[in-house]
């Protein structure tokens, strides 16, 4: 993979997490390259969900930096990382069970370019409610691509929960897609699916990061991740054990001996 | 005889139905009772009445537009400086803040336009209407034409619009609205801005059909609104607009076949038996939906 930056896209640096006396995630450093796939693997507990939610800003690490595009996030808030172009979908899904599946999409989109709250009032009110239409027509076409990208676009007009299971998880990514983000984090986005479904989702996340859309993976799926990850990062009980190319990962000893402890093949 | 009860009860409920919607959608985006919400309200009315007397071109128009103004500023200044600082860890912070709101805005309105009942002028020419056995007047029907379009105006703009589809959004989680880019404390902000204006818009109605307003009408109304919204389903914006033309109707009827002293009883008794068997409204408690 071509470096085309000296420093990296996303890097999180000694980030320590703790729940009380139990420490979620310790010292753990973290570089992802623009447009790789990324994986994040490791047993239950590992700590592999407390990093996407440090990462989104969710919650605020103990200690610990974390820089995206150069830039250190610090306490910035999950909205304001989202215009920055930081998505992500929910291990449990987190779909709005009172929207239509088009209208969960349309969420996704362009929040980035919305205007100050007195300016957007003056917009509505008395400088083009119809510019306000048009618009809303343009999110509208736009959604509908996304949805046809993740292959949901014949049940836009579904309630969003009254979707299969599987179909819920192509739903989350696509609003996520729609917010057009720089990085996606996808908690255990093949969860629950079966084996025909996790193939196509394979091939959806290349098709995300062909888009030029950086993936940072959180799976419990082995041979999804061996498949389509260009570098796979391990952790443990809190601690980064591992990380390299996935034939790199799958020969560690220390790898191999966190996973015979809980389910025996890697 | 009946028909005629309707249409009264119909035009008492929307105004309780405007109110509602209000309670409704801080209720849906915060899980907070706006305490104050009826104070709101008869800041509308006195707004409206002093545009009306300031100004000699003031039409009844003027006056809901400048009601709507103040009040929607009200709603700002309240989200701004009395929920929004309020440390969250504590669920009844919020709601005592907003019962403090209420006592500075009853006791400010009182020192400005003093204790008593003020009569509201005349700004629409009654004209009476006869169809068949039923007399319908201009008021009337101006009262329930405004009350209706606000309702139709807000319906499209929870269900068409991108702040509408945040602030439904934001109702059902904040955290995951958050992380898609949305800014709840903008969304909540902007809950209470128009669920305020729409306060104000009622408090004219009120004063339109009453001839006369007082300091003290927030409270009648913000009870019998509370009411309404539990009967429509707590966050739940079309129940509400449903269950405030109910609550009128029921009014209407028991006050002219029992007798208007037990109007309010029955209401009441309404409200008992729902926390008793239907805790959840007729509707069913739910997040902001377009319906």
């Amino acid at each position: 993979m071509p470096e085309s930056t000296a420093s990296p896209f996303l890097r999180a640096a000694g980030l320590t997490k703790r729940f009380g006396g139990f420490h979620a995630l310790r010292d753990v450093d973290i570089e992802v390259r623009e447009r790789a796939i990324h994986a994040v693997i490791g047993p239950n507990g590992a700590g592999k969900t407390t990093l996407f939610n440090l990462l989104s800003g969710v919650m605020a690490p103990d200690s610990g930096e974390i820089a995206f595009l150069d830039r250190p996030l610090g306490r910035l808030r999950p909205h304001r990382r989202a215009a920055l172009g930081i998505a992500r979908t929910f291990q449990n899904i987190r779909l709005f069970g009172h929207m239509t599946v088009l209208e969960n999409v349309m969420l996704g989109e362009h929040w980035r370019i919305y205007p100050s709250l007195w300016r957007s009032f003056v917009k509505a009110s008395l400088h083009r409610p119809l510019g306000e239409a048009r618009e809303e027509t343009e999110m509208r076409r736009r959604a509908l691509e996304t949805l046809e990208f993740v292959g949901l676009a014949d049940r836009r007009h579904v309630m969003a929960t009254d979707l299969p299971y599987g179909e819920q998880r192509l739903l989350e990514l696509g609003r996520a897609l729609a917010m057009e983000p720089r990085l996606l984090l996808l908690d255990e986005p093949a969860a629950g699916m079966n084996i025909r479904e996790t193939e196509d989702l394979d091939a959806l996340i290349c098709k995300v990061r062909d888009r030029g859309v950086t993936v940072v993976l959180v799976e419990h799926d082995m041979n999804l991740v061996m498949g389509i990850s260009d570098r796979i990062t391990v952790l443990n009980f809190g601690d980064k054990i591992a990380e390299g190319s996935p034939s790199e990962v799958q020969l560690n000893p220390a790898v191999i001996e966190a996973y015979l402890g809980e389910e025996g093949t890697l | 005889m009946l028909g005629q009860q309707l249409i009264n009860g119909l035009m008492l409920g929307a105004s309780y139905s405007l109110v509602a919607i209000g309670y409704t959608l801080i209720f849906g985006v915060l899980r907070l009772l706006h305490f104050a919400h009826g104070e709101v309200f008869m800041v509308g009315a006195f707004i409206g009445l002093h545009v009306v007397l300031w100004f000699a071109f003031a039409n009844i128009y003027v006056a809901i537009a400048g009601a709507m103004v103040v009040t929607a500023l009200l709603g700002w200044i309240v989200a701004r400086f009395a929920v929004q600082p309020v440390d969250k860890g504590y669920p009844l912070a919020p709601l005592i803040s907003t019962i403090g709101v209420t006592i500075v805005l009853q006791n400010l309105a009182i020192n400005i336009f003093g204790g008593e009942q003020v009569a509201f002028p005349e700004t629409i020419e009654q004209i009476l209407y006869r169809i068949g056995p039923l007399t319908i007047s201009s008021v009337q029907i101006f009262i329930l034409a405004v009350a209706l379009l606000s309702m139709a105006a807000l319906w499209l703009f929870i269900d068409r619009t991108r702040m509408g589809r945040a602030i439904r959004a934001t109702s059902e989680s904040h955290e995951t609205a958050a992380l898609l880019g949305v800014d709840v404390n903008r969304v909540v902000v902007v809950t209470f801005v128009v669920a305020s204006a729409l306060a104000g818009i009622a408090g004219v109605l009120d004063g339109v059909k009453n001839s006369a307003i007082t300091p003290h009408m927030g409270l009648e109304v913000a009870v019998k609104a509370l009411v309404v919204m539990l009967l429509g389903g707590l966050g739940n914006v079309p129940g509400a607009m449903v269950a405030g033309i109910l609550l009128g109707m029921v009014e209407i009827l028991t006050a002219s076949y029992l007798g208007t002293s037990v109007r309010d009883f029955f209401t009441f008794v309404i409200l008992i038996l729902l926390l008793l068997y239907r805790p959840t409204g007729l509707f069913g408690t739910r997040t902001i939906e377009s319906g």
